[in-house]
């Protein structure tokens, strides 16, 4: 068992953002190459060109249909990594200590030297977003890029994990929650940011912004004022031709 | 408990001893990449912030770089084949033996009938060298994979406004509040969309997407309209029907910019109706309505018509738009009458049409940006209307594609929204009328180049690729009858028709970067019994076949001589304002590939392959006077090649000086002061010139000093189309040139000058009872083609792909999870696992695009996912329509363009035993595979640590 800190300095973290994110999969595949070669183990990939591949993903996007009645199914994509929970059940469930979560910011990160590859941290984790590295037998997580936001070898703005500098359609935010002026806070005041299954009480840091409401609907009554004929006592389409020239 | 540990911890670790910037080549799109190395291997990829393409962002496949530049699937030497086609059995040669093996066999064919040559490219980014190339050789049968790609798009654009979507435009993304896509999956280009689209939704504006599969960009649009697959035009000429009669249409624009005031022929009998009246200077003809006589479209203080009969010299006429109004106005194109067949209600449609025109008239937008058009008018203001379009190959791979792309076109120019902000807008070099493109070209001379560029846009019958007998020039009958606006040519006909000896025998098939004994190909099966098929000698009916690949794709396997191209980190390249551009609305700019890691292997890229076969075999151009090779390789040729005096494969950095932009003559030092700006050149348009290109003076200017253009060129929207109507008036019986007898009706129906619609073919075929459903391929946002499936990383996101069912079916057959169904078309059978997806068209099937493989090719191993349950739909697609019993071969595409219609399948499905083995059908049996396998597991990044 191992303890949180009392608080954190700062509560870094991202915004993600479910009415923007396309589903292309960007962020997964540029979380891979910097995490493979970056903190800790690498990220393995066993049987890689054989039947069934399975490698370490930090990050991974789902994809979900919702069906509501009167309106066409709908899709979400759901990138999903580590919400750097404020109660992080994975740290304290850590018999060796290997997990933690870091004073000045807030990362829940894992000491992979520590790490006794139990397991039991993921077996906690109610959004199942630890992995087992298969090869190395350490437990895997996202590090929100600890190694890229505060790494003075690369230029200052791209300081951001790399899943957010990649993001194509601009769906993912990086910031500091414990400031209400920061941009994360100020994107999820104002778009009804959400906690991801606030009932497991692990008080995430990340945010989720819902997609905006849609405006199909299977049976339309009216949706907007329809387009008026031209009348046909003014002469219809070649009337309004004629009157339209007038003015040109 | 154990207490809070932090241990210490390198924040600013080292993370590679050097960036190179090149240009990303996992897809089409063509993004600037930072390459960042380490102990001289890649590291880390990211986009590259200063580039127009990304911007810094970079998709999943262009993050995966790392994966697939080091794929054990690459090529390591040139191959001969040594077993039979098909089985992938080779023998690693010199390049020497290479260069030599091929020359024997292409030498003669050049002294003697250069047309037994086919060299077709596939997703090449060279067209206007590998083209050079086709053309000093003297071939007529060239070509890259347009024609199954878009050429629909790009032809119904340049037809219509001198552009089209992707390469040649660009929403006003910073503008725009009403962006519509049609037919938009993962298709081009791909992150550009993906920027724009973050940038509407940050500002709140409204996305509406049509498709009959809601993802991807569809998921995220605020209205989907999941229509029914080949029915786009009828659904955008039915909102043009509520836009005429409710009178929202930009009269104005229509009469400033388009060709809708000039006067047509009316004169049923004339040899000419139809065509547009010109004066004796040759300049159209409108009516103008205060003087009430002709004048030359273009005269001074001119007041066209838009309605009225008129009679100029004896020929009774009326101004083009009153044809266009009578054609929508018609009931035929109302809602209620189209509805059904779109699935989409009447209301709907009506609602659509209401919120395009709210926006455009009711919410212009205006920028204080004073401009001159070309009449000398001076614009205090540029006034725009924010509705944008953006449409791929949803519409444009249908057997009516063209004509629909060309109705999108009509409904935006009906909005007044091409070239104005928030509109659409066009990337240099585009605009560009069809006045500004070349002919197609295809007169042979033995041993001597060919006439001139092998594709274009031809201006009536007589630019048609056929002799005097009616017989096509072209082995893949690109430009005859069939299809005459082929601007793009066929590939996909071409192995059909070569093994057919149709319209004639060929001695070598030359081929690069095309997979098309597999997923580039309709029919798979039958295009690997052709290319492996032999005649009563015992001989192969198609003699000779060299390909280029970097990888052990299928293709190899069917080859007899194999150059081993680079990966793209490994080679030279120039992405070329003379080919397929990476241009802006707001800039021009061109850039480069160069080896930012070199070759472990006996590899060349390509093009260097061409460079130095081409001096081999003594081309013009390729070798100098005294004999010798005119360039080492194919950065030489960049750097030094003209086009034209002073324009050249790159604009950048040119001049002595390296300070000329677009024109000035070679520079040495050019390939080096593009690495040194970070893989590219850039010029942006001055403010004054940035919209209404085609008719601003001070763009018009620019493009000229810049090279784009060599005069001045601006013209008008061709909406009513003369040179299609030419083609009409000749099925009429009308003129010298006429087509078949067979193909007349096709001729009339297809060649409207107005966008029209028909029913797609095979629908109208085959039996409708017996084949209900529609069935679609999407391509992955994850994957490009075959590439992504030896890429360890993307093949853990698509490695196997199920049949999509909408409910309907799925309920209707008693699917459950876990299922397999046989899908059969008119054509043949494939059997594949299923999966329920409500978010889709009632009535069609969907699976993702070229997931399955060949069991041996791209070193995956026997039993990977691919190979087993992933399949390709491309088994039950046909390059031919079903027989008619009049004789003729009937093609399986768009009767303008000669577009593959793959969108226009129709199956039925019913559910079947779930094998045993998980093993789809058909399962083709194994290719040997000429480079080793993979290893069993990766550990990327280990030796870092």
């Amino acid at each position: 068992m191992t303890t949180l800190p009392q608080s954190t300095e700062k509560k870094l973290g991202l915004v993600i953002d479910l009415d923007t994110c396309v589903g292309c999969h960007a962020c997964v595949i540029s979380c891979k190459e910097w995490n493979t070669s970056n903190y800790g183990a690498p990220l393995s990939d066993m049987d890689a060109y054989g039947a069934e591949p399975v490698g370490t993903f930090l990050n991974r996007v789902h994809t979900f249909e919702v069906k509501q009645e009167n309106k066409p199914a709908q899709v979400t994509h759901f990138p999903k990594s580590c919400l750097h929970c404020e109660d992080a059940p994975c740290v304290t469930v850590c018999p060796t200590g290997a997990s933690y979560k870091r004073v000045e910011d807030g990362i829940v990160l894992v000491n992979e030297s520590d790490c006794i590859g139990c397991g039991l941290c993921a077996w906690s984790c109610p959004y199942g977003a630890r992995e087992m590295d298969a090869a190395e037998g350490v437990m895997k997580k996202c590090t929100l890029c600890v190694d890229r936001i505060y790494n003075e070898n690369i230029p200052e703005e791209d300081r951001v994990p790399s899943c957010v500098r990649t993001c194509p359609a601009g769906a993912r935010h990086f910031g500091d929650f414990a400031d209400p002026e920061s941009n994360v806070s100020i994107l999820t005041a104002a778009r009804e940011g959400f906690d991801l299954m606030p009932e497991q009480g692990t008080k995430p840091v990340n945010k989720y912004l819902p997609p905006r409401p849609k405006t199909d609907v299977e049976q339309i009554d009216i949706l907007g004022p329809l387009l008026a004929r031209q009348p046909e006592e003014t002469g219809g389409f070649l009337g309004w031709l004629d009157r339209t020239l007038e003015k040109l | 408990m154990s207490k809070h540990h932090q241990p210490q911890l390198n924040t600013s670790p080292h993370i590679s001893d050097e960036i190179r910037h090149t240009t990303c080549y996992m897809c089409a799109c063509r993004c600037g990449i930072n390459v960042h190395l380490r102990d001289g291997k890649v590291a880390y990829i990211e986009g590259n912030k200063d580039h127009p393409v990304n911007q810094g962002v970079l998709c999943a496949k262009g993050s995966a770089g790392i994966m697939q530049h080091y794929a054990p699937s690459r090529l390591k030497a040139p191959m001969k084949r040594v077993g039979e086609r098909g089985e992938g059995k080779f023998e690693e040669i010199s390049w020497d033996e290479a260069y030599e093996i091929a020359a024997g066999w292409l030498k003669p064919i050049r002294e003697k009938s250069p047309e037994k040559l086919a060299f077709f490219t596939g997703r090449d980014q060279s067209q206007s060298f590998t083209s050079w190339w086709a053309q000093a050789f003297g071939t007529p049968n060239y070509a890259a994979h347009g024609g199954f790609c878009s050429v629909n798009m790009a032809a119904g654009g340049i037809y219509t406004m001198g552009g089209a979507f992707w390469e040649f435009g660009a929403p006003d993304w910073e503008h725009t509040k009403l962006f519509m896509i049609f037919g938009v999956a993962e298709d081009h280009d791909s992150n550009p969309i993906k920027i724009g689209l973050g940038k509407l939704k940050k500002r709140g504006a409204k996305v509406i997407g049509v498709n009959p599969i809601r993802s991807g960009y569809n998921a995220i649009a605020d209205e989907w309209v999941g229509i029914t697959p080949g029915t786009d035009g009828l659904f955008i000429l039915s909102m043009i029907h509520e836009l005429l009669k409710s009178g929202n249409v930009d009269l104005d624009y229509l009469i400033r910019y388009t060709n809708m005031p000039f006067l047509v022929n009316q004169d049923k009998n004339s040899d000419e109706h139809g065509l547009i009246l010109r004066d004796a200077g040759g300049k159209q003809l409108v009516w103008d309505r205060v003087k009430d006589a002709p004048a030359a479209w273009d005269a001074k203080g001119v007041k066209p018509a838009m309605k009225g009969s008129y009679e100029v010299d004896g020929v009774p006429c009326t101004p083009a738009f009153m044809l266009l109004a009578d054609k929508y106005l018609a009931d035929e194109y109302k809602p209620e009458a189209v509805a059904d067949r779109c699935g989409i209600p009447a209301d709907r449609i009506k609602s659509i049409a209401a919120e395009l025109a709210k926006v455009a008239f009711g919410e212009q937008i205006v920028l204080d940006r004073p401009w001159t058009d070309f009449r000398g008018e001076k614009h205090e203001q540029m006034i725009g209307r924010p509705v944008s379009f953006h449409a791929m190959r949803g519409i444009s791979a249908h057997s009516n594609g063209f004509q629909t792309a060309r109705a999108l076109h009509t409904l935006q120019i009906m909005l007044g929204s091409v070239e104005v902000p928030g509109g659409f807008r066009f990337k240099p070099s585009y605009p560009k009328p069809v006045s500004a493109h070349p002919k197609p070209h295809h007169d042979v001379t033995p041993g001597k180049p060919l006439n001139g560029p092998h594709l274009g846009y031809p201006r009536g019958p007589e630019d048609l690729a056929i002799d005097a007998d009616g017989k096509a020039k072209r082995i893949d009958k690109a430009f005859t009858w069939e299809n005459p606006l082929s601007a793009h040519g066929l590939m996909h006909m071409v192995i059909s028709n070569a093994h057919a000896g149709d319209p004639y025998k060929i001695d070598t098939l030359f081929m690069y970067m095309a997979n098309m004994s597999w997923n580039s190909s309709m029919n798979t099966s039958g295009v690997m019994d052709m290319l492996t098929d032999k005649d009563e000698n015992g001989d192969y009916v198609i003699p000779h076949i060299i390909y280029s690949d970097a990888y052990s794709s299928e293709m190899v396997a069917f080859s007899d001589l194999i150059f081993p191209d680079t990966t793209y980190l490994e080679r030279h390249d120039c992405i070329s304002l003379l080919d397929r551009p990476i241009c802006e609305p707001d800039a021009i700019a061109d850039s480069i590939r160069w080896p930012v890691v070199e070759p472990d292997r006996d590899v060349r890229g390509f093009q260097t392959a061409l460079v130095q076969l081409g001096a081999k075999l003594g081309l013009p151009g390729f070798v100098n006077e005294d004999g010798t090779d005119k360039f080492e390789d194919y950065a030489d040729y960049i750097v030094s090649h003209e086009r034209r005096p002073g324009v050249g494969p790159l604009a950048g950095f040119r001049g002595k000086d390296g300070k000329g932009m677009g024109r000035g003559e070679p520079n040495p030092n050019q390939i080096q002061a593009y690495i040194d700006n970070g893989g590219f050149w850039i010029d942006h348009i001055p403010e004054e010139a940035s919209y209404f290109k085609p008719w601003n003076m001070d763009y018009q200017n620019y493009a000229v000093e810049r090279g784009l253009y060599d005069a001045v060129q601006p013209y008008v929207f061709d909406v009513y189309q003369e040179t299609i109507q030419k083609f009409r008036l000749a099925a009429e019986g009308k003129g010298d040139i006429q087509p078949p007898e067979h193909l007349r009706e096709q001729v009339h129906a297809s060649m409207d000058p107005l966008p029209t619609w028909w029913e797609p073919f095979e629908q109208a075929q085959v039996d409708n009872n017996e084949y209900p459903h529609h069935a679609l391929t999407q391509r992955p946002m994850a994957m490009y083609h075959s590439w992504g499936s030896q890429n360890a990383w993307l093949r853990q996101i698509h490695g196997h792909n199920p049949m999509y069912v909408p409910t309907d079916i799925w309920e209707a057959n008693n699917f459950e999870d876990g299922d397999w169904a046989k899908i059969t078309s008119y054509h043949g059978s494939i059997t594949a696992p299923v999966a329920l997806m409500e978010a889709l068209n009632s009535n069609t099937i969907w699976t993702w695009n070229a997931i399955g493989k060949r069991k041996g090719a791209w070193a995956l191993q026997d039993n990977a996912s691919e190979t087993t349950k992933g399949f390709l739909l491309n088994h039950l697609i046909h390059e031919l329509l079903p027989s008619k019993g009049d004789g003729q071969r009937w093609a399986n595409s768009d009767p303008v363009t000669g577009q593959a219609a793959w969108f226009d399948l129709r199956v039925k499905i019913e559910k079947t035993e779930t094998p045993s083995n998980l093993q789809s059908q058909p399962n083709i049996a194994s290719q040997e595979s000429p480079v080793s396998l993979g290893p069993k597991n990766v550990e990327y990044g280990k030796e870092w640590k």
